[in-house]
């Protein structure tokens, strides 16, 4: 048997058969999942990384509008650009740990209220300059702040003070907080020459690959940093971003050969992707969550029990069947799921109940229809799944209008602003940073309008528990009152679902966020 | 003719005042279209205060009317300024992007207007007959198909099972005219397909509509081919529709073409404008704006030159 | 009255068909039964469908079966029964924007060639204006000032389109409007809507004809794509265009649920300008001793 897994394992490297067709295959030879996948990670990691070439990534989330500025930056391909030409302090790691870039280390104080980096030394920008603290201390100083435009502001809002110490960086904090590293793995924080405060569009960083060609909406090229402090990363002599908005667009470029890589394969065309000969899909369940989202504190949906009717009213696991195609996991109404950190397991499920969801309707009272808005840029299918909404409530008696508003405009006009809409939450690396950006009462988008005091003081109190059983507890207190009281209807969590062809190695699941966390070029490299 | 001068000036004139006029129109249609550029920029996670701070960096406290006309007045001294959204310069970042689209426009139009021409006339050539019928039916079929639909078909058939030409379209300024032309190809024949029917079916038409004339009659007592009767005798008087619905096509190729560009991921006008329209950045909307609008307003006015010339009665008034 | 009277026409080896006393060519008959049966489709939709338009009855993309006979869609509803309904909001809303378009965008094109002048001048330019102003940016205008209905829906459509056969008209009618008969009518002192409806419309009308059918088709298209900017069909309701849209991730893995909806547009447009070709050869036919040079 081990003879033929082996036998097995090879086609996968070569690209022959797919992964999920090694799984299939390796149990009719009778072989565990355990050994299977153990044997297919021998495979994947048998071959050595190879240098040269030019790797191609074609990416969805660019504009001709965008800028190189990390600041500005809020779709894919803007956040992808920082990883190639920059390098942040510390970045997420493959496991969901803190990984260091250019801090050599860090820790706190017992209170976890002022945090030492330690700063790497010898590491040069692109330009020939050294990075040293100062450098650091500028680009936090220019994302926090007043004055600030940066996207990052909210993460910065708990920082007191900021000093160099020798080769440290010192960072003194408001309130205590445990998660202060992840906050500072906040994609917008690139560390820059000064900051970034001269010129914040310059794209000069100390990143695995330099900027060559930047157009933006269309394409980005890069050539290697032969200056590079990082060993184990930048294989490919060159590498680029190819900005390809349109889905099947981007799996024909992928398909023909004209990238390595697509970010984002539309799920439901998955199955039908897995048949191309030499692509593989690579998925890994992420923290980005679809949404429906009521304000607690508007008419109708400041009735309790019109909200539970409608959380009871939606047929979670149709829509991961229909909108993800498997390719993710149902939610339970609270933004937290089991890839955070102190998650806990031990939540009820809560499933489709029509007769619930009558009863909870004809409690709360309220008659007539309940407007629903949503638009295709919402969330992939969020059309879709407003109309699967629709059907699901109907079996309850409740009826449900679905508005299409344009795209255009929506994250300005209708989500945060109407009562009742679709949206997308990306997902934060804890759970501090999920529930203080959205769910807390003096939250920037508190688009829920939840106002919970003892959720806020729980909050806080977790922030500086340093215990993790009692800080896991709290947050499962928290949770629960979200999931009972909120005004978030979750019905799904989405895994990153990306399309690699076989000629690629190095790939690993990074779930943090898209292409392996921005790494996927400088980690990945062109087999021989 | 000095009339026909004297017109061109005074439509050149018009043509000024409706400029202005289109930008206005399109300042003012940015203005009341709900969102703005910080608001757009920042997206779903900007905070109110760097969403203010963003604003008073780009200017957009100042008062409408007169944001407006400190974009005139630097527009009157060539100056389109730089984009609200990543600080490029409008007139260079249009400069390339409008050659992209005039390139693939210019590409779909050599290819087009000919063809459909000729394939009008042997429409009316053979009248009724099987290579009418296929001419028709054929051209409609695709006429009738979405642009990214015949573009689907395109990049699988073409660029995926055979492998003649890339389904990304990207073109670079160091590319030779030869890459040029291979990486337009899927999108130029898409549109073609898609601009063929309509200037086929009004060219059958059109002449149709002069073939009972007197003239006609003439000359196929005379002998002539059928063929040199169209072409000589019918298409000349028939020209006007014709020319009408070739310039409604061409405008289509310069700014319509939004679709094919993110299909083909092809840099053009049509996804730079679109971009902008989304994140309301106003500077580089009416600089685009004005750019199509001159568009509308030359071929609308080549179209009635070409018309009023192609008439002896319309050329020499009485 | 072009209508009743029987004539050959067309080359003799025409096959052709006679309906009670008319005698239609067998392509007319082709597209006139097509038209027709999609007609029914469209007003005996709830009769006809075998499933609701909204109801979800089976897995996503499933392929044609006897259950469903072309197969569902990418929810899971039956895409036959989404087609049946789909052919009234596609077919109703495309007549009447292209209505609204040809009568608005003909009688002042027309007009404008008849009257001339200033007349001719501010029309003309304020056409120009309207073609000027880009498509998305009128679309979201309107959408921000105006209502979301079905009205304005029409009206957008219409008047956007009613410009180009604006130009048609107009450029047509000018070229006739120094005619010979034309001069002559003027001489004999008729009235400007007689020789716009008389004198000028009759000979004008092969080409614009022609515009008719494509007009409709290019109206299909326009539907689905104005529902992407939320000007559109409201879901859950359905339009062809839009159909192919909201399953456009099938079309190069050859889905029925993409492809169907896009051959059945095709269908139509074929049908109808099989239609507008038959109206077309009987106007030449009609008109050819008064078009004398």
């Amino acid at each position: 048997m081990a003879n033929s897994l082996e036998q097995l394992s090879k086609l996968v490297s070569s690209g022959a058969i797919s992964r999920r067709t090694f799984m299939k295959r390796a149990a009719a030879l009778g072989a565990s999942a355990a050994l299977s996948s153990q044997v297919l990670s021998t495979a994947a990691y048998a071959d050595e990384p190879v240098t040269g070439g030019v790797l191609k990534i074609g990416s969805s989330g660019g504009e001709s509008t965008n800028s190189l500025d990390p600041a500005t930056s809020s779709s894919a391909v803007p956040f992808l650009n920082g990883h190639q030409w920059g390098d942040l302090l510390v970045d997420i790691a493959d496991d969901g740990s803190i990984e260091n870039r250019l801090a050599e280390e860090y820790g706190s104080s017992a209170d976890a209220k002022t945090w030492t980096f330690k700063i790497r030394k010898g590491v040069e920008f692109h330009n020939g300059k050294t990075m040293t603290p100062e450098d650091v201390i500028a680009t936090l100083e220019r994302h926090s702040g007043e004055e600030t435009k940066s996207g990052a502001l909210g993460v910065m809002r708990g920082i007191d003070t900021m000093k160099v110490d020798g080769d440290n960086v010192v960072i003194g904090l408001k309130d205590p907080n445990a998660d202060l590293p992840f906050l500072m793995a906040d994609y917008h924080l690139v560390i820059q020459p000064n900051g970034g405060k001269d010129q914040p569009d310059a794209g000069i960083g100390t990143g695995p690959y330099k900027m060559v060609v930047n157009e933006p909406g269309v394409r980005h090229g890069y050539e290697k940093n032969t200056n590079d402090w990082k060993s184990d990363r930048g294989y490919a002599e060159q590498v680029e971003i190819l900005v390809i908005n349109d889905d099947t667009a981007r799996v024909a470029a992928l398909q023909s050969g004209q990238v390595h890589m697509i970010e984002r394969v539309p799920p439901k065309i998955v199955e039908l992707v897995k048949r191309i000969p030499n692509v593989e899909i690579k998925s890994a369940p992420g923290r980005g969550h679809y949404v429906f989202i009521m304000h607690a504190n508007t008419a109708p949906f400041d009735n309790n029990d019109l909200r539970m009717a409608l959380k009871y009213g939606i047929n979670r696991q149709e829509m991961v069947d229909k909108i993800l195609f498997g390719y993710g996991s149902v939610g339970n109404d609270m933004p937290i799921n089991a890839a955070y950190p102190f998650f806990s397991d031990d939540f009820e499920q809560r499933e489709y109940d029509p007769d619930k969801a009558a009863f909870h309707y004809k409690k709360s009272g309220h008659s007539g229809e309940v407007l629903l808005r949503t638009a295709d840029g919402s969330f992939p299918g969020a059309v879709d799944a407003a109309q699967l909404f629709q059907q699901s409530l109907a079996g309850a008696g409740v009826k449900l209008n679905v508005k299409r508003e344009p795209n255009d405009g929506y994250w300005s006009e209708v989500w945060n602003k109407q009562p009742f809409c679709t949206s997308y939450w990306g997902g934060r690396p804890t759970q501090d940073q999920m529930y203080s950006t959205a769910y807390l009462s003096s939250a920037d988008w508190n688009d829920t309008r939840f106002f919970n005091d003892d959720f806020d003081k729980m909050l806080l109190s977790a922030k500086g528990e340093l215990d993790a059983a009692k800080r896991k507890q709290i947050y499962r207190d928290m949770g629960s009152i979200v999931r009972d009281e909120g005004g978030l209807i979750c019905p799904m969590f989405n895994d990153w679902v990306e399309g690699v062809s076989t000629k690629v190695g190095g790939w690993a699941v990074n779930p943090n966020q898209a292409m392996m966390n921005g790494q996927a070029l400088s980690r990945c490299w062109l087999k021989a | 003719m000095p009339h026909l001068i004297l017109l061109i000036a005074q439509r050149l004139a018009l043509g000024f005042l409706l400029l202005l006029a289109v930008s206005a129109l399109i300042f003012l249609g940015t203005e009341i279209l709900p969102g703005d550029v910080a608001q757009s920029i920042l997206g779903q996670s900007a905070t109110p205060e760097a969403l203010a701070n963003l604003r008073r960096d780009l200017g957009l406290n100042e008062p409408a009317l007169k944001r407006y006309f400190s974009w005139l007045w630097g527009l009157l001294h060539g100056d389109l300024g730089t984009a609200l959204t990543n600080g490029a310069d409008i007139a260079s970042s249009i400069g390339s992007r409008l050659f992209n689209t005039m390139f693939l426009a210019t590409v779909a139009a050599v290819i087009s207007v000919p063809l459909a021409l000729i394939l009008g006339m042997l429409a009316v050539r053979y009248r009724n007959r099987w290579p009418d019928k296929l001419i028709s039916g054929s051209t409609l079929a695709f006429i009738s198909l979405p642009e990214f639909f015949i573009g689907y078909l395109l990049i699988y058939f073409v660029a995926v099972k055979l492998g003649w030409f890339p389904s990304v379209a990207t073109v670079y300024e160091s590319m030779s005219f030869t890459e040029r032309l291979s990486a337009v190809a899927l999108p130029a024949t898409t549109l073609t397909l898609v601009v063929l029917a309509h200037m086929m079916r009004m060219t059958r038409a059109a002449i149709l509509n002069v073939m009972q004339s007197a003239y006609i009659e003439t000359a196929e007592l005379k002998g002539l081919s059928a063929l040199k009767i169209i072409f000589r005798h019918a298409f000349p008087n028939a020209i006007a529709p014709i020319v009408n619905v070739v310039m409604l096509n061409l405008a289509y190729l310069i700014v319509g073409v939004v679709v094919v560009e993110v299909i083909f991921v092809y840099p053009g006008m049509g996804q730079y404008l679109v971009d902008h329209v989304a994140k309301r950045d106003v500077p580089v909307v009416q600089a685009c704006g004005l750019v199509f609008a001159a568009f509308y307003i030359f071929l609308n006015m080549a179209a009635d030159i070409i018309a009023i010339l192609s008439n002896p009665r319309l050329r020499h008034p009485k | 009255m072009p209508f009743l009277v029987i004539r050959a026409y067309g080359t003799p080896s025409e096959a052709s068909v006679t309906i009670m006393f008319y005698r239609v060519p067998l392509s007319a008959c082709i597209g006139l039964v097509i038209t027709a049966l999609f007609l029914i489709a469209a007003i005996f939709a709830p009769w006809l469908a075998p499933y609701g338009l909204t109801e979800i009855v089976g897995g996503v993309w499933e392929p044609m079966s006897s259950q469903f006979l072309l197969g569902t869609d990418n929810l899971g509803r039956d895409l036959l029964s989404r087609m049946i309904y789909g052919a009234r909001t596609t077919i109703f809303i495309a007549a009447m924007a292209t209505a609204l378009s040809f009568t608005l965008g003909s009688v002042l094109g027309l007009l404008a060639a008849v009257v001339g002048g200033w007349f001719d001048q501010l029309l003309s330019r304020f056409v120009d204006l309207l073609m000027s102003i880009p498509t998305l940016i009128f679309a979201l205008v309107v959408l921000s000032v105006l209502p979301g209905n079905l009205i304005t829906l029409i009206l957008v459509m219409g008047i956007l389109d009613a410009t180009r056969v604006y130009r048609l008209a107009r450029s047509v009618a000018v070229d006739i409007n120094v005619m010979d008969f034309v001069e002559a009518a003027k001489l004999r002192g008729e009235g400007r809507w007689w020789i716009v409806f008389r004198e000028i419309l009759p000979n004008a009308l092969s080409p614009l004809v022609a515009e008719l059918g494509l007009r409709f088709i290019f109206q299909v298209l326009f539907l689905s794509a104005l529902s992407f900017l939320g000007l559109g069909i409201q879901p859950p309701e359905a339009d062809w265009g839009g159909m192919v849209k909201e399953n456009k991730d099938g079309i190069i893995f050859g889905i029925p649920a993409a492809l169907i909806p896009a051959a059945a547009i095709s269908i139509l447009a074929i049908s109808v300008n099989l239609i507008a070709d038959w109206i077309l050869n009987r106007t030449t036919d009609l008109k050819g001793g008064r078009s004398g040079n």
